[in-house]
């Protein structure tokens, strides 16, 4: 059972995936990645890692492709010709295609790949107090560092779209 | 019986059991829709639907007569009516996610189901066993997970009907969600520091949230309602914003959207949008009878057990401790409170009436986001201090 539902999910994944990008439709290339984020969730249940995927599921299925979609509408892209592939984003995709092809060759050169040990890995399942744990102890600065960008965001957003009063506005 | 049942493969046994849920769901979601025509109609003292039988079911004394007052055949009459009318297909829509937007509002809402605890029974050692699908320790977090993927229903049915109004229903729709969301999880993270004492394994398990409602003495048979009443205010407000429910009413807003996001939707989808509905505010409501009212316990301070020992010294019968007699009454009194919730969501769909789109925003963002957050540091203090002192 478990090595079906495995590659079906990575199918989906990386069908998706590829949708994402092969699209012209940003609607429909963001379902793909809607998609593409509950096959990787199906993955982490299949790793045991329920919290993760759930997690998953609920801030970046749940609420930020949505948001997208949101935005995509509110731009309404329909209609409008997609756009080339630009210099730098050929440059840039074959530079990471080269780190990805890189980083399979690793794993072809070194032959196999050890399988942690799940007794000894912190945090299986759906076990909340040792994420916890590990989330302000021994990550406290990275996730104050992840935290601090985003607001530095939101600020930035907030100012950039802070509407300029003018007089003739008011009622 | 229990041999053939025992023999099944685990996924034969996982599919029966989610279709037999399914089956009382889906119908109850129907019953719901004419609860609230009935409901309604009482709420503003006129008959409602009243009209419809059976052929010949009339000369049934008292009984058919009264049936048809109460219009349950109006259920029936609908559901064949979606059944059988023909389904128009606007020639302006997208065709795939036309079609994909009802199923998408009724997968997640069945989906939540199978990690919902609905009842309970005494094993030989005397634990309680919750009765649900697939009993998981991230439990309230799958639901919140899965039913988050809702959204996606109304903003795709909106865009896929390419006309005004669904478009600005589904914009609505999505925006709304996405707000009340964050106050619907932060509103409960002060039950789950409650119960998950230091020492414990951490869970978000809404059966165990049960479990220690039913403890012995004051403070364990106290239901989280009286406990944390803000949270429960503040997760009961959310929930109407997130079910699409009136005074939360903008994604359909009849006034002024026709009928929102499935202003272009007819006959049996349509109707998929409403069951999806009305199931996404039973598991809703379950979620807060599990939370707040003590699941299937009976009375604040009345645990299922002590119900069940208290009947079996009454009638001094054998059948009172049988697991499947307590499993049954478990379910009823779940199903009771449940039910009692649905009432109280139709009776303030015609007590508030509906706010205005910037109403909303202020209220979910400015309001009700800061009092969840003020509701949980206060709630942290709390309990850090009260299991630093009983420690």
């Amino acid at each position: 059972m478990a090595p079906i539902l495995f590659h079906l999910f990575a199918f989906l994944t990386v069908a998706a995936a590829v949708g994402v990008v092969a699209n012209k439709n940003a609607v429909n290339a963001a379902m793909c990645l809607l998609l593409c984020l509950v096959g990787v969730a199906g993955l982490f249940v299949q790793l045991d890692a329920y919290l993760l995927a759930f997690l998953l599921l609920l801030v970046y299925a749940g609420a930020i492709v949505a948001l997208f979609l949101f935005i995509i509408m509110l731009l309404d892209m329909q209609g409008r010709p997609a756009w080339g592939f630009q210099k730098l984003a050929t440059l840039a995709s074959l530079v990471a295609l080269g780190l990805l092809l890189a980083g399979l060759g690793s794993f072809v050169a070194r032959g196999q790949l050890e399988a942690p040990n799940p007794n000894a890995t912190e945090g299986v399942g759906a076990a909340l107090k040792p994420y916890a744990y590990q989330l302000f102890t021994t990550y406290l600065l990275p996730v104050q560092v992840m935290g601090f960008l985003l607001l530095i965001a939101m600020l930035g957003v907030i100012v950039l779209s802070r509407k300029v009063d003018r007089p003739e506005d008011t009622p | 019986m229990i041999d053939f049942w025992s023999n099944l493969h685990p996924v034969v046994q996982g599919l029966l059991k989610g279709l037999a849920v399914i089956l009382v769901i889906f119908p109850l979601a129907g019953a719901c829709s004419l609860a609230e025509r009935k409901i309604s109609a009482w709420m503003q003292r006129r008959p409602g639907p009243n009209r419809a039988i059976v052929p010949w079911f009339a000369y049934v004394p008292f009984l058919g007569r009264f049936l048809q007052r109460l219009g349950v055949f109006h259920l029936i009459a609908d559901g064949a009516k979606f059944l059988f009318k023909e389904e128009p297909m606007p020639g302006h829509v997208n065709k795939l996610y036309y079609v994909l937007a009802p199923a998408l509002a009724m997968m997640p809402a069945f989906a939540t189901v199978t990690v919902v605890p609905f009842g309970a029974y005494f094993n030989a050692a005397g634990d309680a066993v919750p009765l649900m699908l697939a009993n998981v320790d991230v439990g309230l977090l799958a639901v919140f997970a899965v039913s988050s993927l809702g959204v996606y229903s109304l903003i795709l049915a909106g865009w896929a009907s390419n006309s005004k109004y669904p478009f600005l229903g589904g914009i609505r729709a999505s925006a709304q969600l996405i707000s009340y969301e964050l106050s619907l999880t932060l509103s409960v993270v002060p039950v789950f520091l409650w119960i998950n004492a230091p020492g414990t394994p951490g869970t978000m398990s809404l059966a165990k949230v049960v479990e220690f409602q039913s403890l012995p003495g004051f403070w364990g048979g106290t239901w989280f309602l009286f406990l944390m009443p803000l949270s429960a205010f503040i997760f009961l407000v959310a929930l109407f914003a997130e079910t699409n429910r009136l005074p939360f009413d903008m994604a359909e807003s009849e006034a002024d959207l026709v009928g929102g996001f499935h202003t272009e939707y007819g006959a049996f989808k349509w109707s998929l949008f409403f069951v999806a509905e009305y199931s996404n505010m039973l598991v809703g409501s379950g979620v807060f009878a599990l939370l707040f009212l003590g699941g299937w316990n009976p009375l604040p301070w009345l645990p299922l057990a002590d119900f069940v020992g208290w009947l079996h010294h009454l009638t001094g019968a054998a059948w009172t401790i049988h697991p499947l007699f307590v499993g049954l009454l478990s379910i009823a009194i779940f199903l009771g409170k449940v039910l009692g919730l649905i009432f109280v969501f139709m009776w303030v769909r015609w007590t508030v009436p509906r706010f205005r789109y910037d109403q909303i925003m202020k209220l979910g963002w400015q309001k009700l986001l800061p009092l969840a957050i003020a509701n949980l540091i206060f709630y942290a203090l709390a309990i850090a201090l009260i299991q630093q002192s009983a420690s």
